[in-house]
Protein backbone atom coordinates (compact mmCIF):
# COMPACT_ATOMS: atom_id res chain seq x y z
CA UNK A 1 0.00 0.00 0.00
CA UNK A 2 2.71 2.55 1.39
CA UNK A 3 4.81 1.94 -2.04
CA UNK A 4 1.80 2.55 -4.25
CA UNK A 5 1.17 5.78 -2.62
CA UNK A 6 4.82 6.50 -2.89
CA UNK A 7 4.55 5.85 -6.61
CA UNK A 8 1.43 7.76 -7.13
CA UNK A 9 2.98 10.87 -4.52
CA UNK A 10 6.65 10.12 -7.07
CA UNK A 11 4.71 10.27 -10.66
CA UNK A 12 2.44 13.39 -9.83
CA UNK A 13 4.97 15.76 -8.13
CA UNK A 14 8.55 14.74 -7.24
CA UNK A 15 8.70 13.29 -10.66
CA UNK A 16 6.24 14.56 -12.56
CA UNK A 17 6.52 13.75 -16.19
CA UNK A 18 6.31 17.35 -17.75
CA UNK A 19 8.17 19.38 -15.48
CA UNK A 20 10.41 17.27 -14.32
CA UNK A 21 11.05 14.26 -17.02
CA UNK A 22 10.29 16.77 -19.61
CA UNK A 23 8.13 14.17 -21.48
CA UNK A 24 4.62 15.78 -23.10
CA UNK A 25 5.51 18.80 -23.58
CA UNK A 26 3.81 18.80 -27.01
CA UNK A 27 0.10 18.47 -26.09
CA UNK A 28 1.16 20.38 -22.57
CA UNK A 29 2.02 23.50 -24.88
CA UNK A 30 -0.69 22.80 -27.89
CA UNK A 31 -3.42 22.04 -26.00
CA UNK A 32 -3.12 24.47 -23.03
CA UNK A 33 -5.09 27.70 -24.33
CA UNK A 34 -8.02 27.63 -22.29
CA UNK A 35 -9.25 25.71 -19.52
CA UNK A 36 -11.94 23.65 -20.46
CA UNK A 37 -9.77 21.78 -23.38
CA UNK A 38 -6.82 21.30 -21.22
CA UNK A 39 -8.78 19.50 -18.69
CA UNK A 40 -10.81 17.61 -21.77
CA UNK A 41 -6.83 16.26 -22.28
CA UNK A 42 -5.99 15.64 -19.57
CA UNK A 43 -9.00 13.36 -19.13
CA UNK A 44 -8.51 11.62 -22.26
CA UNK A 45 -4.64 11.00 -21.57
CA UNK A 46 -5.40 9.64 -17.93
CA UNK A 47 -7.40 7.10 -19.41
CA UNK A 48 -5.24 6.49 -22.16
CA UNK A 49 -2.12 6.11 -20.19
CA UNK A 50 -3.47 3.70 -17.58
CA UNK A 51 -5.01 1.23 -20.39
CA UNK A 52 -1.63 1.58 -22.46
CA UNK A 53 0.45 1.00 -19.52
CA UNK A 54 -1.69 -1.79 -18.38
CA UNK A 55 -1.40 -3.81 -21.85
CA UNK A 56 2.19 -3.12 -22.39
CA UNK A 57 2.92 -4.28 -19.50
CA UNK A 58 1.41 -7.47 -20.13
CA UNK A 59 2.67 -7.80 -24.07
CA UNK A 60 5.84 -7.27 -22.87
CA UNK A 61 5.42 -10.00 -19.84
CA UNK A 62 3.61 -12.62 -21.71
CA UNK A 63 4.80 -12.15 -25.31
CA UNK A 64 8.32 -10.41 -25.78
CA UNK A 65 10.14 -11.75 -22.77
CA UNK A 66 8.98 -15.79 -23.42
CA UNK A 67 9.90 -14.86 -27.25
CA UNK A 68 13.22 -12.96 -26.06
CA UNK A 69 11.59 -10.21 -28.40
CA UNK A 70 13.28 -7.62 -26.04
CA UNK A 71 14.59 -5.66 -29.01
CA UNK A 72 11.18 -4.95 -30.29
CA UNK A 73 9.95 -3.26 -27.29
CA UNK A 74 9.96 0.17 -28.90
CA UNK A 75 7.73 -0.47 -31.85
CA UNK A 76 5.78 -2.92 -30.31
CA UNK A 77 4.48 -0.52 -27.95
CA UNK A 78 4.10 2.19 -29.93
CA UNK A 79 1.52 -0.41 -31.69
CA UNK A 80 -0.17 -1.12 -28.29
CA UNK A 81 -0.56 2.75 -27.60
CA UNK A 82 -1.75 3.19 -31.35
CA UNK A 83 -4.27 0.63 -30.91
CA UNK A 84 -5.47 1.83 -27.07
CA UNK A 85 -5.63 4.87 -28.62
CA UNK A 86 -8.31 4.16 -31.18
CA UNK A 87 -10.05 2.02 -28.60
CA UNK A 88 -10.62 4.64 -26.55
CA UNK A 89 -11.84 6.53 -29.38
CA UNK A 90 -14.32 4.38 -30.85
CA UNK A 91 -15.76 2.98 -27.44
CA UNK A 92 -16.39 7.06 -26.66
CA UNK A 93 -17.96 7.43 -29.57
CA UNK A 94 -20.33 4.30 -29.25
CA UNK A 95 -20.88 4.95 -25.70
CA UNK A 96 -21.07 8.88 -25.04
CA UNK A 97 -21.52 10.89 -27.69
CA UNK A 98 -21.64 14.20 -25.29
CA UNK A 99 -18.22 12.97 -23.97
CA UNK A 100 -17.14 12.64 -27.98
CA UNK A 101 -18.03 15.85 -28.15
CA UNK A 102 -16.00 17.49 -25.88
CA UNK A 103 -13.00 15.41 -26.54
CA UNK A 104 -13.40 14.04 -29.67
CA UNK A 105 -10.30 15.97 -31.21
CA UNK A 106 -8.05 15.14 -28.68
CA UNK A 107 -8.16 11.44 -28.70
CA UNK A 108 -5.91 11.13 -31.70
CA UNK A 109 -3.54 13.22 -30.36
CA UNK A 110 -2.82 11.07 -27.32
CA UNK A 111 -1.12 8.93 -29.66
CA UNK A 112 1.72 11.08 -30.01
CA UNK A 113 1.93 12.33 -26.74
CA UNK A 114 5.56 10.78 -25.75
CA UNK A 115 4.81 10.29 -22.34
CA UNK A 116 3.20 7.55 -22.68
CA UNK A 117 5.75 5.84 -24.64
CA UNK A 118 7.51 6.89 -21.86
CA UNK A 119 5.70 5.36 -19.01
CA UNK A 120 5.48 2.33 -21.02
CA UNK A 121 9.62 1.81 -21.51
CA UNK A 122 10.01 3.66 -18.18
CA UNK A 123 8.00 0.46 -16.44
CA UNK A 124 9.68 -2.47 -18.35
CA UNK A 125 13.01 -0.17 -17.60
CA UNK A 126 12.03 -0.63 -13.47
CA UNK A 127 11.22 -4.18 -13.84
CA UNK A 128 7.74 -2.80 -12.06
CA UNK A 129 4.62 -5.44 -11.30
CA UNK A 130 1.24 -4.96 -12.76
CA UNK A 131 -0.55 -3.09 -10.17
CA UNK A 132 2.62 -1.29 -10.18
CA UNK A 133 2.91 -0.15 -13.58
CA UNK A 134 -1.03 0.13 -13.93
CA UNK A 135 -0.16 2.95 -10.90
CA UNK A 136 2.57 4.35 -12.41
CA UNK A 137 0.64 5.22 -15.63
CA UNK A 138 -2.15 6.57 -13.66
CA UNK A 139 0.29 8.98 -11.52
CA UNK A 140 2.17 10.12 -14.55
CA UNK A 141 -1.40 11.02 -15.98
CA UNK A 142 -2.36 12.85 -12.76
CA UNK A 143 0.33 14.40 -12.93
CA UNK A 144 -0.09 15.24 -16.26
CA UNK A 145 -3.43 16.54 -15.59
CA UNK A 146 -2.75 18.79 -12.69
CA UNK A 147 -0.33 20.57 -14.43
CA UNK A 148 -1.63 21.07 -17.34
CA UNK A 149 -4.47 22.51 -16.15
CA UNK A 150 -2.80 24.82 -13.65
CA UNK A 151 -0.99 26.03 -17.18
CA UNK A 152 -3.80 26.75 -18.69
CA UNK A 153 -5.19 28.87 -15.98
CA UNK A 154 -2.21 30.56 -15.69
CA UNK A 155 -2.18 31.45 -19.40
CA UNK A 156 -5.66 32.41 -19.66
CA UNK A 157 -4.43 34.89 -17.35
CA UNK A 158 -1.10 36.05 -19.14
CA UNK A 159 -3.86 36.77 -22.20
CA UNK A 160 -5.34 39.56 -20.38
CA UNK A 161 -1.59 40.86 -19.09
CA UNK A 162 0.39 43.61 -20.70
CA UNK A 163 3.29 41.37 -22.01
CA UNK A 164 5.89 43.12 -24.23
CA UNK A 165 5.04 42.16 -27.82
CA UNK A 166 7.88 40.03 -28.93
CA UNK A 167 7.41 37.81 -25.79
CA UNK A 168 3.32 36.71 -26.56
CA UNK A 169 2.21 33.77 -27.08
CA UNK A 170 4.46 30.88 -27.19
CA UNK A 171 7.79 32.52 -26.00
CA UNK A 172 5.92 33.53 -22.75
CA UNK A 173 3.98 30.21 -22.56
CA UNK A 174 7.45 28.46 -22.76
CA UNK A 175 9.10 30.91 -19.78
CA UNK A 176 6.49 30.26 -17.53
CA UNK A 177 6.54 26.69 -18.12
CA UNK A 178 9.65 26.80 -16.67
CA UNK A 179 9.43 28.66 -13.94
CA UNK A 180 7.10 26.07 -12.88
CA UNK A 181 9.37 23.50 -13.60
CA UNK A 182 11.78 25.66 -11.73
CA UNK A 183 9.21 25.35 -8.84
CA UNK A 184 8.72 22.03 -8.80
CA UNK A 185 12.50 21.32 -7.97
CA UNK A 186 11.27 21.92 -4.49
CA UNK A 187 9.84 18.32 -4.43
CA UNK A 188 13.03 17.20 -5.10
CA UNK A 189 13.77 14.42 -2.49
CA UNK A 190 10.57 13.47 -2.01
CA UNK A 191 8.69 10.29 -1.59
CA UNK A 192 11.78 8.15 -1.36
CA UNK A 193 10.99 4.66 -0.61
CA UNK B 1 -10.35 86.68 0.09
CA UNK B 2 -10.84 83.42 -1.55
CA UNK B 3 -11.66 80.73 0.47
CA UNK B 4 -11.33 76.99 -0.54
CA UNK B 5 -13.59 74.93 -0.88
CA UNK B 6 -12.99 71.30 0.34
CA UNK B 7 -15.73 68.58 0.03
CA UNK B 8 -16.43 65.54 1.93
CA UNK B 9 -14.47 63.08 2.55
CA UNK B 10 -12.29 65.04 4.40
CA UNK B 11 -9.42 63.04 5.15
CA UNK B 12 -8.37 61.17 1.94
CA UNK B 13 -6.98 57.77 2.97
CA UNK B 14 -3.29 57.57 0.75
CA UNK B 15 -3.61 54.13 -0.75
CA UNK B 16 -0.91 54.50 -3.79
CA UNK B 17 1.31 52.00 -4.58
CA UNK B 18 4.34 54.22 -3.36
CA UNK B 19 3.05 54.93 0.32
CA UNK B 20 1.65 50.98 0.65
CA UNK B 21 5.52 50.19 -0.81
CA UNK B 22 6.93 52.59 1.41
CA UNK B 23 5.61 51.46 4.73
CA UNK B 24 6.58 47.69 3.93
CA UNK B 25 9.71 48.95 3.71
CA UNK B 26 9.63 50.24 6.87
CA UNK B 27 7.74 47.54 8.69
CA UNK B 28 11.58 45.39 7.89
CA UNK B 29 13.97 48.21 9.59
CA UNK B 30 13.59 46.50 12.89
CA UNK B 31 14.92 43.15 11.08
CA UNK B 32 16.84 44.15 9.59
CA UNK B 33 18.91 46.01 12.22
CA UNK B 34 18.21 42.74 14.26
CA UNK B 35 20.01 41.15 11.43
CA UNK B 36 22.90 43.35 11.18
CA UNK B 37 23.07 42.71 15.20
CA UNK B 38 23.45 38.73 14.74
CA UNK B 39 24.79 38.01 11.77
CA UNK B 40 27.18 41.27 10.73
CA UNK B 41 26.56 44.19 8.31
CA UNK B 42 26.39 41.78 5.62
CA UNK B 43 22.69 42.37 4.75
CA UNK B 44 23.17 46.22 4.28
CA UNK B 45 25.68 45.69 1.72
CA UNK B 46 23.22 42.85 -0.30
CA UNK B 47 20.27 45.37 0.21
CA UNK B 48 22.62 48.10 -1.74
CA UNK B 49 23.71 45.84 -4.58
CA UNK B 50 20.43 44.67 -4.54
CA UNK B 51 18.24 48.08 -4.56
CA UNK B 52 21.06 49.26 -7.25
CA UNK B 53 20.19 46.24 -9.88
CA UNK B 54 16.62 46.32 -9.19
CA UNK B 55 16.21 49.86 -9.82
CA UNK B 56 18.13 49.46 -13.05
CA UNK B 57 16.82 46.50 -14.02
CA UNK B 58 13.34 48.00 -13.67
CA UNK B 59 14.18 51.83 -15.26
CA UNK B 60 15.73 49.48 -17.87
CA UNK B 61 12.66 47.58 -18.76
CA UNK B 62 10.94 50.84 -18.60
CA UNK B 63 12.51 52.36 -21.06
CA UNK B 64 12.79 49.62 -23.29
CA UNK B 65 9.38 49.11 -23.37
CA UNK B 66 9.13 53.25 -23.80
CA UNK B 67 6.90 53.16 -20.69
CA UNK B 68 7.62 56.45 -17.85
CA UNK B 69 10.75 55.21 -15.94
CA UNK B 70 10.23 57.93 -13.25
CA UNK B 71 6.83 56.53 -12.17
CA UNK B 72 8.14 53.32 -12.27
CA UNK B 73 11.35 53.97 -10.34
CA UNK B 74 9.30 56.06 -7.37
CA UNK B 75 6.47 53.44 -7.04
CA UNK B 76 8.87 51.67 -4.68
CA UNK B 77 8.15 48.26 -5.99
CA UNK B 78 11.64 47.11 -6.69
CA UNK B 79 12.84 48.45 -3.75
CA UNK B 80 10.79 46.17 -1.50
CA UNK B 81 11.71 43.26 -4.33
CA UNK B 82 15.59 44.33 -2.93
CA UNK B 83 14.66 44.13 0.49
CA UNK B 84 13.19 40.38 0.51
CA UNK B 85 15.67 39.46 -2.29
CA UNK B 86 18.60 40.84 0.19
CA UNK B 87 16.49 39.01 3.37
CA UNK B 88 16.98 35.73 1.83
CA UNK B 89 20.09 35.50 0.95
CA UNK B 90 22.73 34.82 3.40
CA UNK B 91 24.24 38.10 4.76
CA UNK B 92 28.10 36.99 3.14
CA UNK B 93 27.31 36.79 -1.07
CA UNK B 94 29.68 38.03 -3.24
CA UNK B 95 27.60 40.79 -5.70
CA UNK B 96 26.85 38.87 -8.60
CA UNK B 97 24.76 36.51 -6.94
CA UNK B 98 22.95 38.74 -5.74
CA UNK B 99 22.86 41.19 -8.74
CA UNK B 100 21.35 37.82 -11.03
CA UNK B 101 18.65 37.10 -8.50
CA UNK B 102 17.53 41.23 -8.51
CA UNK B 103 17.84 41.24 -12.48
CA UNK B 104 16.10 37.77 -12.75
CA UNK B 105 13.56 38.70 -10.51
CA UNK B 106 12.68 41.94 -12.19
CA UNK B 107 13.62 41.85 -15.77
CA UNK B 108 11.62 38.10 -16.25
CA UNK B 109 9.72 37.47 -13.32
CA UNK B 110 8.27 40.83 -13.73
CA UNK B 111 8.45 43.00 -16.67
CA UNK B 112 8.40 40.65 -19.36
CA UNK B 113 5.19 38.99 -18.00
CA UNK B 114 3.97 43.09 -18.45
CA UNK B 115 5.53 44.55 -15.31
CA UNK B 116 3.42 45.61 -12.34
CA UNK B 117 0.41 44.54 -11.85
CA UNK B 118 0.50 41.44 -13.87
CA UNK B 119 3.28 39.37 -12.77
CA UNK B 120 2.25 35.18 -11.94
CA UNK B 121 5.28 34.86 -9.91
CA UNK B 122 6.44 36.66 -7.14
CA UNK B 123 9.40 38.12 -8.57
CA UNK B 124 11.96 38.21 -5.23
CA UNK B 125 11.17 34.51 -5.00
CA UNK B 126 11.46 33.56 -8.35
CA UNK B 127 14.90 35.23 -8.56
CA UNK B 128 16.11 33.63 -5.29
CA UNK B 129 15.50 30.08 -6.89
CA UNK B 130 17.04 30.88 -9.75
CA UNK B 131 20.07 31.43 -7.48
CA UNK B 132 19.47 28.64 -5.33
CA UNK B 133 19.73 26.63 -8.01
CA UNK B 134 22.62 28.17 -9.87
CA UNK B 135 24.94 28.74 -7.45
CA UNK B 136 24.15 26.48 -4.43
CA UNK B 137 27.65 26.90 -2.78
CA UNK B 138 27.45 30.67 -2.37
CA UNK B 139 23.58 30.10 -0.74
CA UNK B 140 24.45 27.24 1.84
CA UNK B 141 27.46 29.86 3.23
CA UNK B 142 25.35 31.21 6.46
CA UNK B 143 27.73 33.13 8.63
CA UNK B 144 27.03 32.36 12.68
CA UNK B 145 24.93 33.83 14.92
CA UNK B 146 26.40 36.93 17.12
CA UNK B 147 27.30 34.50 20.59
CA UNK B 148 28.42 34.52 23.62
CA UNK B 149 29.32 30.93 24.68
CA UNK B 150 31.09 29.53 21.99
CA UNK B 151 34.44 31.01 19.76
CA UNK B 152 33.28 32.11 16.82
CA UNK B 153 35.06 34.38 14.83
CA UNK B 154 33.24 36.84 12.66
CA UNK B 155 34.80 39.03 9.88
CA UNK B 156 35.19 42.69 10.01
CA UNK B 157 32.79 45.51 7.76
CA UNK B 158 36.52 46.14 5.59
CA UNK B 159 36.51 42.10 4.94
CA UNK B 160 32.84 41.83 4.36
CA UNK B 161 33.13 44.62 1.87
CA UNK B 162 36.17 42.82 0.00
CA UNK B 163 34.09 39.70 -0.14
CA UNK B 164 31.07 41.03 -1.44
CA UNK B 165 32.90 42.26 -3.82
CA UNK B 166 35.64 39.95 -4.71
CA UNK B 167 34.06 36.53 -3.01
CA UNK B 168 37.43 35.87 -1.16
CA UNK B 169 37.90 35.58 2.75
CA UNK B 170 40.93 36.97 4.22
CA UNK B 171 43.54 34.07 4.23
CA UNK B 172 43.56 33.59 7.96
CA UNK B 173 39.60 33.50 8.00
CA UNK B 174 38.37 30.67 6.06
CA UNK B 175 34.56 29.85 5.67
CA UNK B 176 34.82 26.94 8.52
CA UNK B 177 35.32 30.02 10.83
CA UNK B 178 32.75 32.46 10.21
CA UNK B 179 29.94 30.16 8.55
CA UNK B 180 27.52 27.11 10.54
CA UNK B 181 24.76 24.93 9.79
CA UNK B 182 21.97 27.10 10.08
CA UNK B 183 19.53 25.19 12.72
CA UNK B 184 17.17 24.25 9.72
CA UNK B 185 19.88 22.66 8.37
CA UNK B 186 20.85 20.71 11.57
CA UNK B 187 17.75 19.24 12.06
CA UNK B 188 17.22 17.91 8.79
CA UNK B 189 20.61 16.80 9.25
CA UNK B 190 20.72 15.04 12.47
CA UNK B 191 16.98 13.85 12.23
CA UNK B 192 17.97 11.70 9.22
CA UNK B 193 20.78 10.53 11.26
CA UNK B 194 18.70 9.36 13.80
CA UNK B 195 19.20 11.53 16.32
CA UNK B 196 16.00 12.74 18.26
CA UNK B 197 14.93 16.38 18.12
CA UNK B 198 15.95 17.07 21.90
CA UNK B 199 19.43 15.69 21.71
CA UNK B 200 19.37 18.29 18.63
CA UNK B 201 17.67 21.00 20.11
CA UNK B 202 20.23 20.99 23.43
CA UNK B 203 23.15 22.91 21.28
CA UNK B 204 23.17 26.42 22.47
CA UNK B 205 23.31 27.15 18.84
CA UNK B 206 19.24 26.60 18.47
CA UNK B 207 18.01 29.14 20.79
CA UNK B 208 14.98 28.54 22.61
CA UNK B 209 12.77 28.30 19.62
CA UNK B 210 14.58 28.48 16.25
CA UNK B 211 17.91 28.80 16.31
CA UNK B 212 19.71 32.11 18.15
CA UNK B 213 19.76 34.89 16.26
CA UNK B 214 16.99 33.39 13.82
CA UNK B 215 14.30 33.36 16.23
CA UNK B 216 14.96 37.02 17.13
CA UNK B 217 15.08 38.31 13.88
CA UNK B 218 11.85 36.14 12.84
CA UNK B 219 10.21 38.02 15.95
CA UNK B 220 11.43 41.49 14.25
CA UNK B 221 9.47 40.73 11.11
CA UNK B 222 6.70 39.21 12.85
CA UNK B 223 6.75 42.45 14.86
CA UNK B 224 7.05 44.12 11.31
CA UNK B 225 4.04 42.32 9.53
CA UNK B 226 1.73 43.07 12.90
CA UNK B 227 2.37 46.58 12.23
CA UNK B 228 1.39 46.31 8.45
CA UNK B 229 -1.64 44.31 9.57
CA UNK B 230 -2.96 46.98 12.03
CA UNK B 231 -1.78 49.42 9.17
CA UNK B 232 -4.57 47.39 6.98
CA UNK B 233 -1.94 47.33 4.40
CA UNK B 234 -1.79 43.69 4.42
CA UNK B 235 -5.37 41.82 5.39
CA UNK B 236 -5.29 38.96 8.00
CA UNK B 237 -5.96 35.54 5.64
CA UNK B 238 -2.66 34.99 4.37
CA UNK B 239 -0.75 34.92 7.30
CA UNK B 240 -2.85 33.24 9.46
CA UNK B 241 -3.37 30.70 6.31
CA UNK B 242 0.87 30.50 6.31
CA UNK B 243 1.39 29.72 9.93
CA UNK B 244 -1.76 27.51 9.84
CA UNK B 245 -0.89 25.68 7.32
CA UNK B 246 2.88 25.23 8.95
CA UNK B 247 1.68 24.40 12.62
CA UNK B 248 -0.95 21.86 11.50
CA UNK B 249 0.92 19.08 10.27
CA UNK B 250 4.03 19.98 12.21
CA UNK B 251 1.61 20.27 15.44
CA UNK B 252 0.07 16.72 14.73
CA UNK B 253 3.09 14.77 13.94
CA UNK B 254 5.42 16.40 16.76
CA UNK B 255 1.81 15.64 19.07
CA UNK B 256 2.39 11.44 17.48
CA UNK B 257 6.26 10.81 17.87
CA UNK B 258 8.20 13.94 19.26
CA UNK B 259 11.47 11.83 19.09
CA UNK B 260 11.40 11.91 15.03
CA UNK B 261 9.83 15.30 13.98
CA UNK B 262 10.33 19.10 15.16
CA UNK B 263 8.81 20.63 17.05
CA UNK B 264 6.08 23.42 15.50
CA UNK B 265 7.89 26.27 17.56
CA UNK B 266 11.37 25.45 15.72
CA UNK B 267 9.77 25.54 12.49
CA UNK B 268 7.67 28.83 13.43
CA UNK B 269 10.59 30.71 14.05
CA UNK B 270 13.42 29.60 12.16
CA UNK B 271 14.26 30.06 8.62
CA UNK B 272 12.32 32.70 6.78
CA UNK B 273 8.77 31.32 8.08
CA UNK B 274 7.82 34.74 9.28
CA UNK B 275 8.98 36.60 6.29
CA UNK B 276 6.96 34.62 4.18
CA UNK B 277 3.57 34.68 6.04
CA UNK B 278 3.73 38.89 6.59
CA UNK B 279 6.03 40.22 3.67
CA UNK B 280 6.91 37.49 1.15
CA UNK B 281 2.86 35.39 0.49
CA UNK B 282 0.79 38.58 1.28
CA UNK B 283 2.35 40.16 -2.06
CA UNK B 284 -1.33 41.37 -3.41
CA UNK B 285 -0.28 40.58 -7.34
CA UNK B 286 0.65 37.23 -6.76
CA UNK B 287 -1.62 35.98 -4.64
CA UNK B 288 -5.09 34.52 -4.48
CA UNK B 289 -7.63 37.24 -4.54
CA UNK B 290 -11.33 36.53 -2.68
CA UNK B 291 -10.89 36.28 1.22
CA UNK B 292 -11.38 32.37 0.72
CA UNK B 293 -8.53 32.06 -2.02
CA UNK B 294 -6.36 33.65 0.12
CA UNK B 295 -7.12 31.25 2.92
CA UNK B 296 -6.12 28.28 0.80
CA UNK B 297 -3.44 30.15 -0.70
CA UNK B 298 -1.54 30.78 2.02
CA UNK B 299 -2.09 26.99 3.55
CA UNK B 300 -0.76 25.45 0.54
CA UNK B 301 1.80 27.66 0.94
CA UNK B 302 2.48 27.05 4.86
CA UNK B 303 2.09 23.11 4.12
CA UNK B 304 4.49 23.36 1.20
CA UNK B 305 6.97 24.86 3.47
CA UNK B 306 6.32 21.87 6.04
CA UNK B 307 6.88 19.35 3.45
CA UNK B 308 10.13 20.56 1.97
CA UNK B 309 11.63 21.28 5.17
CA UNK B 310 10.75 17.59 6.65
CA UNK B 311 11.07 15.36 3.82
CA UNK B 312 12.41 17.49 0.90
CA UNK B 313 16.27 17.70 0.01
CA UNK B 314 16.66 21.95 0.28
CA UNK B 315 16.70 23.46 3.83
CA UNK B 316 14.44 25.79 4.07
CA UNK B 317 11.29 25.62 1.75
CA UNK B 318 9.59 29.06 1.76
CA UNK B 319 10.41 30.26 -1.55
CA UNK B 320 9.93 26.93 -3.91
CA UNK B 321 6.95 27.11 -1.51
CA UNK B 322 5.76 30.67 -2.48
CA UNK B 323 6.37 29.91 -6.64
CA UNK B 324 4.38 26.68 -6.55
CA UNK B 325 1.08 28.33 -4.83
CA UNK B 326 1.62 31.01 -7.39
CA UNK B 327 1.34 28.86 -10.18
CA UNK B 328 -2.16 27.33 -8.70
CA UNK B 329 -3.07 30.92 -7.69
CA UNK B 330 -5.02 31.37 -11.38
CA UNK B 331 -6.95 27.99 -10.58
CA UNK B 332 -7.62 28.88 -7.25
CA UNK B 333 -9.03 32.33 -8.29
CA UNK B 334 -11.11 30.33 -10.90
CA UNK B 335 -12.76 27.96 -8.35
CA UNK B 336 -12.95 30.49 -5.62
CA UNK B 337 -15.20 33.20 -7.38
CA UNK B 338 -17.29 34.98 -5.11
CA UNK B 339 -21.02 34.76 -5.39
CA UNK B 340 -22.06 37.84 -7.32
CA UNK B 341 -24.53 39.71 -4.86
CA UNK B 342 -28.07 38.65 -5.90
CA UNK B 343 -26.76 36.09 -7.78
CA UNK B 344 -28.84 33.10 -6.24
CA UNK B 345 -32.47 35.30 -6.61
CA UNK B 346 -31.39 35.28 -10.67
CA UNK B 347 -31.21 31.84 -10.83
CA UNK B 348 -34.27 31.24 -8.59
CA UNK B 349 -35.87 33.41 -10.79
CA UNK B 350 -34.64 31.86 -14.07
CA UNK B 351 -36.03 28.89 -13.09
CA UNK B 352 -39.42 29.99 -12.58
Amino acid sequence: MTDLILILVGTVLVNNFVLVRFLGLCPFMGVSRNLEAAFGMSLATAFVLTLSSAASYLLHQYVLVPLELGYLRTISFILVIAVSVQFTEIMVRRLSPLLDQVLGIFIPLIATNCAVLGVALLNVQQAKGFVQSVFYGFGAAMGFALVIVLFAAIRERIDAADVPRPFRGTAIALMTAGMMSLAFMGFSGMARP
Amino acid sequence: MEFQRHDAPFFTPRTDVASIMRQVLYALIPAVLAHVWFFGPGILFNLIIAALFCLAGEAAMMKIRRRPVQAALADYSAMVTAAIIAFALPSLTPWWVTATASLFGIVVAKHLYGGLGFNVFNPAMAGYVVVLIAFPMDLNLWTAPRMGDIDYQYPTLLETIRYTLTGVLPSDLGFDAVSRATPLDQVKSGLSNMRTFDEIHNNPMMGHFGGRGWEWVSNFVALGGIWLLLKKIIRWQIPLGVLAGLLIPSGFLYWVDAGVHASPGFYLFSGATMLCAFFVATDPVSAATSPKGRLIYGFGIGFMIYAVRRWGSYADGVAFAVLLMNLATPAIDYLTRPRIVGHRKLEKWRQE
